[in-house]
């Protein structure tokens, strides 16, 4: 019997496997940011370790930076927070480049000096927000090229599942395994099962790919793939650009799998050719012959398996307080009793509370307060590109706060070399630095309470993005028509 | 050195929902920190305190009767979301040492497993039946014996309850009953990594 394309990443990376323990994985690349990385360095401090492999980690900071400078002290931020400003020197937006951290909430600014000490006493390459290369940690690993197909890469961040897109077994760790990483560059595993979704057909106008891996997770439910790694597959997926590849695989985890794969081709080799960290010359001959490699054999099994056409599918919209409750635009919030199950019941009974929205309602024609256009779903330049497409000549809604916030600083030149900066600026949306955002709120992007968010970002918890806020996710294009028209509408109305 | 855990009696706190995300175990504005510290504060903040900071009587945690439970019993799907540790710091923090639940997110039982907090999986219906009790009762204790794998609940009668074994691999079970952490393990396997990185042709 063959093997899966995620066996034979496994196989190659298994260290050590004692009979009842679980593997000793072998990590190829280990990313590192501000958050979740602090008390594991203090681990290795304690222990008089040192970081085995620095050559194979980085760092970069993103989740509690701001994405702008307040203009003068204790100025409101747009979505309504005071930003916290300790100087009282006056400071104009723009660049990022050159940090006056004197200006930013303090345990911020104590996050960042703290990695920047730890990337300088371990020895460790950090992309600093000072510098030409910073952004999203899963939008600037692809970008630099140091995600490869075939590789282990783990990151303290739920959505290292983003680059499975590359063919990488790629997942997200607690701080207590970055710090075995950073000491060994090996993590106890406990080998996961195999979950095949194969999408066929082709995605209509207007649908796109977040729209095809929230329907996957309503379908299958915010813990339908517990213990199992997902492999996409299908025509769908072979026609699609690696920024597709990415929203898609970057939210596994919403589905509960422990990470999400795609099988490297030409479109993946494209990619990676001519980046920072692609090998060159001959090496990247080889390279290249190494990754075809990467495939899942005709004859493997897989634990699971479920197929979903792409051609039936409309643009989701979610409605609840976990990424399963979603909805396509043209249909309407469920209701209760239309569930079997009590749990269920009760969940969206709980959810709709929260949220503020009644059952069996139409999806289409909600209110919407605030779009957030970002994170590491959604953030990339083919993102703002088609989200700029809708703003083109339009106005956000006089009621809407819109902010666009690129993933990488990478990704922010780009989009301004193309203009697209000016057209959101012209329709009244927000252009931002480069940095997490409004996904989680730990920066003052916040929307307030009570505020419906039309997101492209990946969660809707309970005031994830801010003290009662409302998460309506959605696809960037979803998003940008959102914010034109101050309700929820089906874009393909006005393509 | 992670503190070992063989065995517990307690009384338990009911936490009837689903998919209870990390973001609501610990709310992101208290992954400011550099250490380990104040978690226990921000447990299920969204729900335990109102929003002018003062404690909100419905919550269960802020039941007096609940006081000093040191098990959590949950719906499905505990544990979802983020990868942040932080979750995990906090319920032992607050004096958590295990969570009852039929499912819970794959991050979060590992992280758990790190910390001492010990993740048991139970059938649904059973965990149900578990709410019932200790809702019906706020005094019944719950007696988890890691070694045995099994659970009992000593004041209640054999109709309501017999003693349920759970899963849970031999492995992890032999860490948390001595409290030995993994490093540990991998920095014993250093000869095997040098060995690895030498073959390695990527
Ligand atoms: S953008 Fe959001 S989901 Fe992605 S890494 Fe940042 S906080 Fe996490």
């Amino acid at each position: 019997m063959g093997k899966t394309l995620f066996e034979r990443i496994w196989d190659a990376h298994v260290v050590a496997q004692d009979e009842g323990a679980p593997a000793a994985l072998y990590i190829d690349a280990h990313l590192v940011h501000e958050v979740t990385s602090p008390q594991a360095f203090a681990t290795l401090r304690e222990r008089g370790l040192s970081v085995r492999r620095p050559d194979k980690t980085f760092a970069t900071m993103d989740h509690a930076i701001p994405t702008r400078l307040p203009t003068s002290p204790g100025e409101q931020s747009p979505a309504g927070q005071q930003v916290k400003a300790e100087s009282g020197t006056e400071r104009g937006g723009g660049s990022l480049n050159s940090v006056d951290m004197a200006l930013w909430p303090e345990d911020a600014a104590t996050q960042v000096r703290t990695l920047r000490q730890n990337c300088a006493e371990f020895g460790i390459t950090l992309f600093d927000i000072e510098g030409d290369i910073q952004g999203i940690v899963h939008v600037i690993g692809p970008e630099l090229g140091i995600t490869q197909p075939g590789m282990t890469i783990v990151c303290g961040d739920s959505h290292t599942s983003t680059h499975g897109a590359f063919g990488a077994l790629a997942f997200g760790i607690g701080t207590s395994e970055v710090g075995h990483v950073l000491a060994t560059q090996c993590l106890m595993q406990k080998k996961p099962k195999t979950f095949a979704i194969n999408i066929e057909g082709a995605l209509g106008t207007g649908v796109t790919a977040k729209d095809i891996i929230l329907a996957i997770i309503a379908k299958n439910g915010a813990g339908g793939g517990v213990g199992h790694v997902f492999e996409y597959r299908g025509a769908a997926i072979r026609q699609m650009s690696m920024a597709s590849r990415m929203t898609i695989c970057n939210m596994s985890i919403e589905g509960g799998a422990r990470a999400g794969l795609i099988a490297p081709d030409e479109t993946t080799f494209d990619y990676i050719r001519g980046r920072a960290y692609a090998p060159t010359g001959e090496a990247w001959e080889r390279a290249v012959a190494h990754w075809r490699t990467f495939q899942t054999d005709e004859d493997a099994v897989f634990d699971r398996e479920m197929t979903l056409d792409a051609s039936a599918l409309a643009p989701m919209v979610t409605y609840g307080t976990n990424p399963g409750q979603g909805a396509p635009v043209t249909g309407r919030v469920p209701k209760a009793d239309d569930l079997e199950d009590e749990a269920e019941r009760r969940s969206l009974q709980n959810a709709l509370a929260y949220m503020g929205l009644t059952e069996g309602q139409p999806i289409e024609g909600q209110h919407v307060d605030i779009v957030f256009i970002g994170s590491c779903t959604n953030s990339r330049i083919e993102d703002l590109r088609a989200a700029a497409a809708i703003a083109k000549g339009r106005r956000v809604s006089a009621h809407v706060e819109a902010l666009v916030v690129p993933g990488s600083k990478a990704v922010k030149a780009q989009a301004e070399a193309e203009g697209l900066d000016r057209i959101f600026s012209e329709a009244g949306f927000q252009w931002r630095g480069a940095g997490c955002s409004m996904c989680l709120a730990m920066n003052d992007d916040k929307a307030g309470e009570g505020k419906y968010v039309a997101s492209t970002s990946n969660r809707n918890f309970i005031g994830r993005q801010g003290p009662g806020s409302r998460s309506l996710l959605m696809s960037p294009i979803m998003a940008a028509a959102a914010a034109v028209n101050g309700r929820v509408i089906d874009v393909r109305e006005i393509l | 050195m992670m503190q070992p855990f063989t065995n517990l009696t307690s009384t338990a706190l009911p936490l009837r929902a689903e998919n209870v995300d990390t973001d609501q175990i610990i709310p992101a504005r208290y992954l400011t920190a550099v250490t380990q510290a104040g978690m226990g504060d921000g447990l299920f903040s969204w729900w335990r305190y109102k929003r002018d900071g003062s404690p909100n009587p419905d919550f269960v945690l802020n039941q007096p009767q609940y006081k000093g439970a040191e098990v959590l019993v949950a719906g499905r799907n505990f544990g979802i979301g983020s990868s942040r540790e932080h979750a995990v710091w906090a319920l032992t923090q607050y004096g958590f040492r295990a969570v009852i639940s039929p499912g819970f997110a794959d991050i979060f039982y590992n992280n758990s497993l790190k910390n001492g907090l010990l993740p048991v999986r139970l059938p649904e219906e059973i965990v149900n039946r578990l709410l019932d009790l200790i809702e019906e009762a706020p005094q019944t204790t719950i007696s988890i014996d890691l070694e045995n794998q099994t659970i009992a609940l000593p004041s209640v009668s054999g109709e309501q309850w017999t003693a349920r074994s759970f899963d849970i691999d031999p492995f992890r079970r032999w860490c948390l009953v001595r409290g030995f952490d993994e490093l540990d393990y991998l920095l014993d396997k250093d000869k095997q990594i040098s060995d690895f990185e030498a073959s390695a042709t990527f």
